[in-house]
C-alpha cells in the first residue's frame, strides 16, 4: 500500500523528491526541504496520512537529517492499513541549520520540533514558540550533535550559564 | 444593578515538586479567578540524557536503560526495544519466548492500569486509600516478577533474540491463581468506584478531547481510546503473537475524565483473557535464540513500536554496521501525550487541572528521557 | 548513674527517671515526617514503602507532607538533574531544623548508571547526607533498614552539641 503512495509521490511531485532509498525496513521518500510543507498538505488531505507518530533529527559528518513518521488513523477500518511512511529531509547547512515548520499541519510537531530544536540546534521557521525545553537557554552546547563529548559536568560549572531570576 | 468587576490575571506556578503532578513536571498557569486562561507545560526537570548515553552502549547493554524509561512498566519497554532490533538485525525469537513476553506484558499492562486508577484518585482528594489497594494487588504481581527475573522494578529480563532465563518450576499454576484474583479485584474496584457520586460530578464532562484533535495531536494509547477512535497498535500492526488470541479493544464515547477510568478497567478485563488464553497454550522448548553479546546488525534504520499500557511507544534505531547504535531516538508516549493538555485544559478550574493530568497517566521518566 | 536513686516501692511504678537527652531524642525520632521529594523511580518504592505490606508507619513516618516548612526528613529518592538542582538546594534551606537527609538509589548517591551531561552525580555535592541507600532501585525493606539507623544515630545525638542550638552562627 506504501509503495503505491510513494509511486504516486514521485508522479505528482517530481522535482521534490530526491530520492527514493533502495532496501529500507519502512517505505522511505527524501524531501527537498523548500517543498516539505506541500508534500505534507498534500499527504494529509487528499491521502489521509492525519497522525504524525514523532520527528526525529540525525547527525552525520557531511548533513543533519530529519525524519518524519506518518501515520493513517482513520474512523473506517481499511484507513488503519496505511502503513508507515518515512519521509526524509536532507539539512545540508551544518553552520545555520534550519527547516520549515509543519506544527500548523499536524499539532503534534510543536513539541516535537522544540525538542529537536533543544538537541540539534535546528531552527524551525514559522514555529510559533521555539524555546529549549529539556536543557536551559545558556546551556553550552547542542546535545546530541556528534561533536559534543559526553561528559559530566559539576554544580559549580553549570552555575554561570543558568538563567537569573526574574526567569521562567 | 449589576456591578462590573474588575479582575486581573495571576500567573501560578504548580512547581515541580508538588504533591499532584506525578513526577517532576513544571505548569505555569494563567488564571482569572479561578479560571485557567492558559497553561504553559517545563519539562525536563528529569532529562537525563538517556539517547546520549545510549550511543556510548552496544545494544545488549542498552537494554537496562530502557528499562528505566517508563519505570512502572518496565517489561514493555524492554519488549518495545526487543522488537526493534529484532526487526533491525532479522532475527525471530523462539515460540516460548513469545508466550513468556505475552504474559509478562499483560501483567505489566494490568499493573500500570491499577496504578493509574490509584494515583487518579488520589489526586481527586481519596487520600491513599485506592493507593493502598492498588499497592496491595501490585505486591502479588511483583512477587511474580521477582520470581522470574530476579528483581521487582527493573528486571532486565527481555533481551532482543528472546529472554535471559527459563520460567522457574510452578510458575504457570501460581499465575493462573493470580489471574483469577485479579478478576475479583477489578469487581471489587468496580463496585467501590465506578457509581461514587462525588466521583461522578467531578468527573463527568471535565477535560473533554474531542477525536479530531486527538488524532491531530498524535495520542494514543487509553486516552485516545476514550475518545472513541478504535486504533490500537496490536491490531493495526501486530507485533510478536497478538494475531493468536481473541480479545477485544473497548472504545467509549466521551472523552472525559471518567471514560478514560472506565475505559483503563475495561482493558484490565481484556487483558485477563489474554492472559487466560496464553497460560493454557504456552509451549516448551528453547527461550533464546543465540544472539551475540556484541550484536553488529546491518547497516539501516527501523522504527519498531508496541502498543504499550500508556499508548504507542517505539523505538528509531539507527544502525552503522558497528555493535553500538549509531542513533537511539525513543518515540515517547507520555511526551506526544501532553502535547494535549493545554486543549483540554483551557477553561476549567485549577482543581480539575489536577485530575485532567491524572487521567491521561503520565511519567516523567518518559517525557524527558 | 553516679549514685543510686532510691525510689519506694509503692511509687515504683509511677516515677520513671531518665535523661533531657534521651527524651528528647526518643520524641524526635519516633516521628520523623518526610518529605514527598519522589523525582524518579525510587519515589516509586518509597510509596511501596509507605504501602500496606512494608508499612512505615510502624516506624512513625507515615505522614508525608508536602510543604518543606513541615517536614524534617528529606528522602532524596531519584535522579537529580541539573535543571532540578537549585530548587533541591531552595526546598532544603526552606525546611526548619532540625532535618536530616536519607540519599535513596545510586542515583542520589553518585549519579547511578546515568554519568551523562544532565545529571548531577551525588546530591551530596550540594546538601549533606545522613544515611546513604544504596540499590538501583533498593527494595522497600532497604529503607526501612536506612530509617532505622538513621534513628539510631538521632539516638547519639546530645542537646549539648547540636548545632541547631549553639551560640555561634553556623
Amino acid at each position: 500500500m506504501s509503495e503505491e503512495v510513494l509511486q504516486l509521490l514521485k508522479e505528482k511531485f517530481p522535482e521534490a523528491v530526491v530520492e527514493i532509498p533502495e532496501g529500507t525496513k519502512d517505505p522511505t521518500a527524501v524531501i527537498r526541504r523548500e517543498n516539505i510543507r506541500e508534500v505534507a498538505l498534500f499527504l494529509r488531505d487528499e491521502i489521509g496520512f492525519n497522525y504524525l507518530s514523532f520527528m526525529a533529527g540525525v547527525d552525520y559528518p557531511e548533513r543533519f537529517e530529519v525524519v518524519y513518521y506518518l501515520y493513517s488513523m482513520g474512523r473506517e477500518p481499511q484507513r488503519s492499513n496505511l502503513g508507515p511512511l518515512a519521509l526524509k529531509v536532507y539539512v545540508e547547512d551544518k553552520a545555520n541549520p534550519s527547516l520549515p515548520t509543519v506544527s500548523d499541519i499536524w499539532p503534534s510537531a510543536f513539541q516535537q520540533e522544540q525538542e529537536i530544536y533543544d538537541m540539534f540546534g535546528i531552527t524551525f521557521e514559522g514555529h510559533p514558540d521555539l524555546r529549549r525545553i529539556f536543557m536551559w537557554e545558556g546551556f553550552p552546547g547542542w546535545p546530541l550533535r556528534k561533536d559534543f563529548e559526553n561528559r559530566t559536568f559539576t554544580f559549580q560549572e553549570l552555575e554561570p550559564t543558568r538563567p537569573k531570576p526574574p526567569y521562567w | 444593578m449589576a456591578v462590573a468587576l474588575k479582575t486581573q490575571e495571576i500567573v501560578l506556578n504548580m512547581g515541580p515538586q508538588h504533591p499532584s503532578t506525578h513526577g517532576v513536571f513544571r505548569m505555569v498557569l494563567t488564571l482569572e479567578g479561578e479560571t485557567i486562561v492558559d497553561l504553559k507545560p517545563v519539562y525536563g526537570y528529569l532529562h537525563r540524557g538517556i539517547e546520549k548515553l545510549s550511543e556510548g552502549r552496544s545494544y545488549l547493554q542498552a537494554v537496562p536503560i530502557t528499562d528505566r524509561l517508563d519505570y512502572m512498566c518496565a517489561l514493555t519497554n524492554e519488549f518495545a526495544y526487543a522488537v526493534a532490533v529484532e526487526k533491525l538485525a532479522d532475527i525471530k525469537p523462539p515460540e516460548r519466548a513469545e508466550y513468556i513476553r505475552v504474559i509478562l506484558a499483560e501483567f505489566t499492562r494490568i499493573l500500570n492500569h491499577m496504578m493509574a486508577i490509584g494515583f487518579l484518585f488520589n489526586d481527586l482528594g481519596a487520600y491513599f486509600t485506592p493507593v493502598l489497594y492498588a499497592f496491595r494487588a501490585r505486591e502479588h504481581i511483583l512477587d511474580l516478577f521477582e520470581w522470574v527475573s530476579g528483581s521487582r522494578m527493573m528486571p532486565n529480563y527481555i533481551r532482543p533474540g528472546g529472554v535471559a532465563g527459563d520460567l522457574p518450576e510452578g510458575f504457570i499454576p501460581k499465575a493462573k491463581k493470580l489471574v483469577d484474583h485479579l478478576w475479583k479485584f477489578a469487581d471489587e474496584l468496580d463496585t467501590f468506584l465506578s457509581e461514587n457520586e462525588i466521583f461522578l460530578q467531578r468527573a463527568r464532562g471535565v477535560g473533554v478531547l474531542p477525536p479530531d484533535v486527538a488524532i491531530a495531536y498524535g495520542v494514543t494509547g487509553p486516552v485516545l481510546r476514550a475518545s472513541g477512535v478504535k486504533y490500537d497498535v496490536r491490531r493495526a500492526e501486530p507485533y510478536s503473537i497478538y494475531d493468536r488470541f481473541d480479545f477485544e479493544i473497548p472504545t467509549l464515547p466521551n472523552g472525559d475524565v471518567y471514560d478514560r477510568y472506565m475505559l483503563r478497567l475495561l482493558e484490565w478485563k481484556q487483558s485477563l483473557r489474554i492472559l487466560e488464553q496464553a497460560l493454557e497454550q504456552i509451549p516448551d522448548g528453547p527461550v533464546s535464540e543465540k544472539v551475540p553479546r556484541r550484536l553488529r546488525p546491518p547497516k539501516g534504520e527501523v522504527y519498531g513500536r508496541i502498543e504499550a499500557p500508556k499508548g504507542e511507544l517505539g523505538f528509531y534505531l539507527v544502525s552503522d554496521g558497528s555493535d553500538k547504535p549509531y542513533r537511539f531516538k525513543i518515540r515517547p508516549t507520555s511526551f506526544v501525550n501532553l502535547g494535549v493538555l493545554r486543549e483540554i485544559t483551557v477553561g476549567h478550574k485549577v482543581a480539575d487541572v489536577v485530575i485532567i493530568l491524572g487521567s491521561i497517566d503520565i511519567t516523567m521518566g518518559e517525557v524527558d528521557r | 548513674m553516679a549514685e543510686e536513686l532510691v525510689v519506694p516501692p509503692e511509687l515504683r511504678r509511677n516515677i520513671l527517671i531518665t535523661t533531657v537527652d534521651k527524651l528528647y531524642n526518643w520524641a524526635r525520632r519516633s516521628s520523623l515526617w518526610p518529605l514527598t521529594f519522589g523525582l524518579a523511580c525510587c519515589a516509586i518504592e518509597m510509596i511501596a514503602a509507605s504501602a500496606s505490606r512494608y508499612d512505615i508507619a510502624r516506624f512513625g513516618a507515615e505522614v508525608f507532607r508536602a510543604s518543606p516548612r513541615q517536614a524534617d526528613l528529606m528522602i532524596v529518592a531519584g535522579t537529580v538533574t541539573h535543571k532540578m538542582a537549585p530548587q533541591v538546594l531552595r526546598l532544603y534551606h526552606q525546611m526548619p531544623e532540625p532535618k536530616y537527609v536519607i540519599a535513596m538509589g545510586s542515583c542520589a548517591i553518585s549519579g547511578g548508571i546515568f554519568n551523562s551531561y544532565a545529571v548531577l552525580q551525588g546530591v551530596d555535592e550540594i546538601i549533606p547526607v545522613d544515611v546513604y541507600v544504596p540499590g538501583c532501585p533498593p527494595r522497600p525493606e532497604a529503607l526501612l533498614d536506612a530509617l532505622i539507623k538513621l534513628q539510631k544515630k538521632i539516638d547519639r545525638q546530645s542537646i549539648l552539641s547540636v548545632p541547631w542550638y549553639r551560640r555561634e552562627k553556623a
